[in-house]
Order: C-alpha cells, then sequence, then structure tokens
C-alpha cells in the first residue's frame, strides 16, 4: 500500500509457489510485509487460497536483478529466427510428464 | 449438547464463540491495515465460519426438529440464547486489541480442538475439529507474530498492546487454563509486555445467557438480512 502513503516504509516481497511436488516454483506475484516470515504468511494468505502450492518461496524484490527493457532487440530477437533451438525435431516418449 | 469431557466447552459454546469472532474479523474487510492482512484476516474469519457452520449444524441435527437448521440457529437466536466467549463479541477495537483477542481465543482454542478431535463420538464433529487443528495452528502463528511485533516494536505499538491487555485480560475467565496460560505468557514474554497477574478479576462466563451490551448489537447487523427476508437464498 506504499501508493496511499499509510505504510511507506513495508518493503515489497516476489513471492514464488510450488504447486506440487516435481514442479518447479513459479512467480506469482508480490506483497508487502515488513519481515521474511511476514512475507511466507502474506503469501500463503493471498496466493494459496484456492490450494495453489505445497510451497512458497520470497525473495525481497530489491534482490531481484532485471534486464532492461530497451535491451529487449539485443537480447531476445536473435533467438526468434534459430528454430533448430526448439525440442520440436522428435518425438517425445510416454510417459514423460510435466514436459 | 453435552461436552465429551467436563472440562470441554459446550459444543453451543465453541459453535457460538466461532461464529461471532467470525463476524467481528467480517468487519475488518476493507479496513485492514494493508491489503495483504485484509485477505489474512478474511481467510481466518472464514476458517471460523466454517468450523462454527460444522457445529451449528450438528446440534440443529441433535434436536431431532428439521425446522432447526444451521441457519435458525444462527440467525434466529435472541442474544440470551449465544453461549460464545464474552470475549469473542468485544468490539474489535484498534488493530492491537483485535490482534490481541484473537491471540487469546486462539490460545484457547488450540487446547479445545485438540480435545475435540481426540474425544468426539460424533463423526462430523470429529471432522469439524481435526480440520480445525489445522486451520488453528496457523491462525496461532498469525495471531502469535502479530503480538509480538506490536508489543517488541515501536513506542507507539507497545502503548496500544499494553492498553489491549488492560482491556482484554478481565474476559480471560472463560478462556483460561493452566495451558492457556502457558501458551499466553510465553507470547507476551517475547512480545516484551507484562503478564498480568493471573488472579486478577475476570468476568463471569456466559454460561447463563449473559453477555456484553455489544452482543445485540452484532446479532442485529448479522441478523438483519435474513430476518428482513426468511428462507431467501441466492
Amino acid at each position: 500500500m506504499t501508493e496511499t502513503g499509510r505504510t511507506p516504509t513495508w518493503p515489497l516481497w516476489e513471492v514464488f509457489i510450488r504447486s506440487r511436488n516435481g514442479l518447479h516454483h513459479q512467480h506469482v506475484g508480490s506483497v508487502h510485509a515488513v519481515d521474511a516470515e511476514m512475507a511466507v504468511e502474506n503469501a500463503r494468505d493471498v496466493y494459496t487460497r484456492r490450494g495453489e502450492g505445497v510451497s512458497i518461496w520470497v525473495v525481497p524484490s530489491a534482490s531481484i536483478v532485471a534486464s532492461e527493457p530497451a535491451d529487449k532487440d539485443a537480447l531476445f530477437e536473435p533467438a526468434l529466427d534459430k528454430v533448430y533451438r526448439h525440442p520440436t525435431f522428435y518425438e517425445i516418449p510416454d510417459g514423460v510428464a510435466n514436459i | 449438547m453435552a461436552s465429551p469431557t467436563s472440562e470441554l466447552p459446550s459444543l453451543q459454546k465453541l459453535a457460538d464463540g466461532c461464529l461471532v469472532l467470525s463476524h467481528r474479523l467480517g468487519e475488518w474487510m476493507s479496513r485492514a491495515p494493508t491489503m495483504e492482512e485484509d485477505v489474512a484476516l478474511g481467510n481466518i474469519a472464514l476458517d471460523l465460519l466454517g468450523q462454527a457452520r460444522g457445529l451449528l449444524q450438528h446440534l440443529a441435527n441433535a434436536t431431532g426438529d428439521p425446522t432447526v437448521t444451521e441457519d435458525t440457529l444462527a440467525y434466529f437466536r435472541e442474544a440470551q440464547e449465544w453461549r460464545n466467549p464474552l470475549i469473542c463479541e468485544l468490539p474489535n477495537g484498534d488493530f492491537a486489541q483485535t490482534m490481541l483477542r484473537q491471540l487469546f481465543v486462539d490460545c484457547w482454542l488450540a487446547d479445545v480442538w485438540r480435545a475435540v478431535a481426540a474425544s468426539a463420538e460424533d463423526d462430523d464433529v470429529r471432522g469439524v475439529a481435526e480440520k480445525a487443528v489445522k486451520e488453528n495452528a496457523y491462525h496461532v502463528r498469525h495471531s502469535t507474530s502479530w503480538v509480538v511485533r506490536l508489543g517488541d516494536g515501536t513506542e507507539e505499538s507497545h502503548r496500544r498492546m499494553l492498553a489491549a491487555l488492560d482491556a482484554l485480560w478481565p474476559y480471560r475467565g472463560e478462556l483460561q487454563s493452566p495451558a492457556w496460560h502457558e501458551r499466553v505468557t510465553a507470547v507476551l514474554t517475547e512480545a516484551t509486555l507484562p503478564m498480568p497477574p493471573a488472579d486478577a478479576w475476570t468476568q463471569r462466563n456466559s454460561a447463563d445467557g449473559w453477555h456484553t451490551e455489544h452482543l445485540g448489537y452484532l446479532l442485529a447487523e448479522m441478523q438483519s438480512l435474513a430476518r428482513a427476508h426468511p428462507g431467501a437464498v441466492w
């Protein structure tokens, strides 16, 4: 709620949820919290209300280093025409889950 | 309506306490200190509501009267017929007072639900209790962390927790047991709050339908829709 100015000092935390065993944690959103413990509790309350997860990670948003949007072309465009990098040229055996 | 053992509160007291406290927590919706806490209080209120419903339906069935349902028990009883612990019906006060009240009640329920889960003969009641044990574990964690955070926080938050302790200590009478005192003492100590005397005066309990002035207003709001439109469904 930093926008309202009521609790301007509460840091932002990024929330990652693992929906079930064998899958990896996925980013689901963010919460405000004064410490890591509260961040986990808030993440639990906000993002796992409908049975979404079996594990929660929280990371201070300030610790995340992001790529620059302006670098988009240099970073990502070279991959667009390299279709041979996609694993689409062979059959995935039955029984391989989660791909 | 008898409790499984003489030390346990009646199921009526348990159900009414959960429902009334759920309504009080619901009053925080859209007004909590942060959006995250708003959702947290809503989750806890819904847990308590679910626990109350399970027990009220059991109590309704036990009457053998098909016209008695969880809804008639929730919406068509007068204040004198409610058996919730008085502390559940107290107004929310500030956030510190709400959290301390929650800690007191959560610590009470922690032992009660475990005992009901272990001793209830009725499958439905045991099912409610077994689910409630897990829900309560999180509630205790939530209220404990807030009481410690505010008690051992700023000068202002400490002052507010002291005021909350003054306001609520006289309402511990229906909750306290040696185990309750142990739990609460541990939290208050960590929160750098003084433990008030265990033998200080306390309110009498609500077993005979005696309540504070606040329950009537709470029920008037909670029951008004059902009474204005009996039998209404979504």
